[in-house]
């Protein structure tokens, strides 16, 4: 009795078809609590779109407004401001915009959808400040060739007024430029592309 | 012998078990409140009946009631509307899309009118029942001696003010002889709609509150049969494994 | 594959010697009686849901805010705007009463088949200590979605203390740490609940699992396997009626969990609530002071011990004769090993006597649950028609007191006094499955 003889195959197969469902359960279940994590309906609706009136900006001039607790930059560029972007281009690491920093409808050295608004966040991509703002064409302490751009006070990156980083300098990349589109001539959303705006 | 002895005091005592729970949640439910309550026939699937009670809660409720733990963007999502459908027809606050419903009614002054604050209605079906929830709506009357002019069988003295009144027309009271007991509800001037499509309405209300309660149980019904089969699935193998490896046993 | 786990297992070996005996002790050398039944699968499952309220617990403090103005609508923040967040927190509520019906149907079993007697004492006295912590683990996790039932009930359940003389209402503030539950009532219930009391019930089910692979399991024939003839297809040295705990009662619990999930899943995805036992409907309406819910009672399986509170009255100016009966109720359970003492373990082969005042504690059991959820008092006048109710539910609900304490009382003159007349034990245990 004791001795008969057992049936190592099915037991085999048994204990790894169990094993196996069993597993696909743990990982199943383990499903809703890594999710868990996500961004909450709360956070999504706290990080939702932001439509900005743009219709008092003055030339020359730069707005900020808060996207998912983000520093967006919306800057009024000028003729001159924009006129100098291309011949920027040697001193620049990336001057056209080949890494991944912008939606692929963001081209050209002026990063824009329409020329004279330029719509970057303004988390500096080195590591994280907000780099400041200074629009003029003059020479600037810590730049004397100064063409307008922004300035980081952290560790002294330099970004033209296209957001482009400059060579030699921490940051790595260029400013990155959010989802937007425009709603109409003086609205634009901040957070929707322009083919999910329809 | 023993065996079988056993297993049937097993059963006993499991069904004893079960049934004592399941017996005492009928009774528990049947007898609150005082008033027999006719059912609410809640039913979440039917997404029609959830679009015409949410119309009717932002037509006759919100102006005094929020749902505050309830996001418009989810309802939408949940009731099959477009987001322009309920910002431009259900959304009268200027609330954001993402935001939840928050009745703009200031709290001081609805105090002054009513005695209290209308209560948020987010958890109202969970707290009260759809039954229950269901029954009120069909049981206000008219009560000259409140406040508000009406007097509800199901919540009697409630403060409330009846504001589907034009839907439904005006009920008074026939009181029990010789007693100020209410004895059943009539309806003294018809509103705009049939008593049978007041009580559509009533339905269609109470469903939609009862979703506003838990706009999870739409999930929970989805994934549960699932759950339930791959269980059903696992536990099979396991008794067969067990099986198996038993036949060592002697 | 199989060379890369050997040598893992060599590594681990080498550096902890003792960790493989331990193993093996706990696992594939730890002999079980192979006559198990229904009543051995509620062990396992308890540990179980033990693993289940821990992990639901520590993902529900992610989201929960412990503060009075916040705890209510951070739950529904859970329910709602949290991704999964109803699953995991129904999970852990349903997870919550059925580790009572667990627990209650494993606390039966050892009365069934005497497996609180000698040598298994401290394995009761250990089991019982747990059973103490998850009424404490239980309330005090009750009070915090700070809905009004658990405000009342944190209030009602407290409030016993009070009626202890001279010190009660100092006691009370001193628990609350305020006039009523409040902010730091939900605090510290907080902090006892999410990491005091686990640590402790996972202490003492270690001591409790310890305690009982040292003496062995018992089984439905109350036979000492250890104290039979020797030599099993395993090993010539264990017990002849022994089989390895693994792989035989892992797979065979594995069926148990099976059914058991099976169960569960049912109740989280379909009647989350169930009906206002798991989840009450006052509940749902937030903590508030000012107004007391129509029907005050606790969940379910408090109800047995509360009821009787209610059905003792309060005498020589203090209401503490009810509150030390309760308390009496479940301390009388730590002593059942030494009241009674008849040498028979398994219900199988003992006195008539025996089975009938284990019926009748049974049926006080869920007679006092019947008064403490109500139903009796909805019941009495279903049933009688137009009758006194509170006059007949008292009635009622002294004789279930007094058969709940009587069957200690029945048991120890029955057992000390030798008044049992059992039935012969056979040598060997009897039936498997």
């Amino acid at each position: 009795m004791a001795n008969e003889v057992v049936d190592h195959g099915r037991r085999r197969f048994l204990t790894a078809t169990t094993s196996v469902v069993g597993a696909v359960g743990v990982v199943a279940a383990a499903v809703p609590f890594i999710k868990s994590w996500e961004p909450s309906a709360r956070a999504k609706a706290a990080g939702a779109p932001v439509t900005a009136d743009i219709s008092k900006i003055e030339m020359g001039q730069k707005v900020d407004y808060a996207w998912r607790g983000l520093p967006v930059f919306v800057v009024r560029r000028t003729k001159e401001q924009l006129a100098v972007l291309p011949s920027l281009a040697p001193r620049l690491v990336d001057p056209d915009s080949t890494v991944d920093q912008q939606p692929d409808y963001i081209k050209g050295p002026d990063r824009a959808i329409k020329p004279e608004w330029l719509v970057v966040i303004g988390i500096c991509t080195h590591l994280g400040c907000v780099p400041e703002f200074f629009p003029q064409i003059k020479p600037e302490p810590f730049d004397p060739n100064w063409k307008g751009g922004f300035f980081c006070p952290c560790h002294k990156s330099r970004y033209d007024l296209s957001g482009r980083v400059f060579s030699g300098v921490p940051a790595p990349k260029n400013l990155q430029v959010p989802p937007y589109h425009f709603a109409d001539d003086t609205h634009i959303q901040i957070g929707v592309d322009p083919k999910e705006a329809g | 012998m023993t065996k079988r002895q056993f297993s049937m005091k097993q059963i006993l005592f499991s069904s004893a078990l079960a049934l004592g729970l399941l017996l005492g949640s009928v009774s528990a439910m049947a007898a609150e409140g005082g008033v027999e309550l006719p059912s609410a026939g809640v039913n979440l699937r039917d997404q029609a009946s959830l679009q015409r009670g949410a119309r009717l809660f932002f037509n006759y409720c919100v102006g005094c009631h929020s749902l505050k733990f309830q996001r418009y963007q989810r309802m939408a999502e949940d009731l099959g509307l477009t987001e322009d459908e309920v910002m431009k027809n259900l959304n009268f606050t200027g609330a954001k899309f993402g935001d939840t419903v928050v009745s703009h009614m200031p709290e001081d002054s609805a105090k002054q009118w009513f005695g209290k604050a209308p209560p948020d209605l987010s958890l109202e079906v969970r707290a009260r029942t759809a039954d229950w929830v269901y029954g009120y709506l069909n049981s206000f009357y008219l009560d000259p001696s409140r406040p508000v002019g009406w007097n509800n069988t199901v919540f009697p003295n409630a403060s409330m003010p009846f504001p589907l009144w034009e839907l439904q027309g005006v009920q008074t009271a026939v009181k029990k002889p010789g007693s100020e007991d209410v004895e059943k509800l009539e309806l003294s001037q018809p509103g705009r709609m049939t008593p049978a499509q007041y009580q559509q309405a009533a339905r269609d209300l109470t469903n939609f509150l009862a979703y506003v309660s838990e706009p999870a149980a739409l999930q929970r019904h989805a994934y549960g049969i699932w759950v339930i089969l791959f269980l059903a699935l696992f536990t099979l193998l396991a008794y067969a494994l067990k099986k198996e490896y038993w036949k060592d046993v002697h | 594959m199989a060379n890369v786990f050997t040598r893992m297992g060599d590594w681990v070996n080498e550096r902890a010697p003792g960790m493989m005996p331990a193993y093996r002790k706990h696992m594939t050398e730890y002999y079980a009686p192979k006559n198990f039944n229904l009543w051995y699968y509620f062990g396992s499952l308890a540990l179980l849901v033990l693993v289940n309220q821990i992990v639901t617990g520590i993902f529900l403090t992610m989201n929960y805010k412990t503060s009075a103005a916040e705890a209510f609508a951070s739950v529904e923040y859970i329910m709602r705007d949290v991704e999964w967040g109803w699953l995991i927190r129904y999970m852990h509520s349903t997870g919550a009463s059925l580790f009572f019906v667990v627990v209650f149907l494993h606390m039966f079993r050892g009365l069934l088949y005497g497996s609180y007697k000698k040598p298994r004492e401290l394995v009761w006295l250990l089991g019982m200590l747990i059973f103490l912590v998850l009424m404490a683990e239980a309330f005090m996790g009750y009070v915090l979605p700070w809905g009004n039932m658990s405000f009342w009930g944190a209030k009602v359940i407290i409030s016993l203390f009070g009626t202890i003389p001279v010190i009660g209402s100092t006691l009370v503030e001193w628990i609350m740490g305020d006039y009523l539950p409040a902010d730091a009532t939900l605090n510290r219930f907080f902090a006892l609940h999410v990491i005091a009391l686990p640590l402790v019930l996972l202490l003492l089910v270690v001591l409790h699992i310890a305690a009982l692979h040292e003496v062995g399991s018992n089984n439905p024939d109350g036979v000492e396997i250890k104290k039979g003839p020797k030599g099993n297809r395993w090993d010539a040295l264990k017990p002849a009626d022994g089989i390895p705990f693994h792989p035989y009662y892992t797979v065979k619990d594995l069926v148990g969990v099976g059914f058991f999930l099976l169960i569960a899943a049912f109740i989280i995805f379909f009647a989350p609530t169930f009906g206002g036992w798991f989840l009450e409907h006052d509940n749902f309406i937030p903590a508030n002071n000012l107004t007391t819910p129509p029907l005050i009672k606790p969940v379910w399986y408090f109800t047995p011990f509360y009821a009787i509170v209610r059905m003792v009255p309060s005498a020589f100016g203090t209401a503490v004769w009810g509150v030390l009966a309760m308390f009496g109720a479940i301390a009388v359970l730590f002593a059942l090993p030494w009241i009674d003492v008849g040498k028979v373990k398994s219900i199988r082969y003992r006195g008539t006597g025996y089975k009938v005042a284990l019926g009748l504690f049974v049926f006080a059991f869920f007679g006092l649950g019947a008064i403490g959820t109500d139903i009796t008092a909805e019941l009495i006048p279903e049933l009688f028609g137009d009758v006194n109710v509170t006059f007949w539910e008292n009635l009622f609900g002294r004789t279930m007191t007094l058969i709940y304490f009587g069957y200690f009382v029945f048991l120890w003159f029955y057992t000390h006094l030798g008044w049992e007349k059992t039935k012969p034990v056979p040598e060997r245990v009897t039936t498997h499955d």
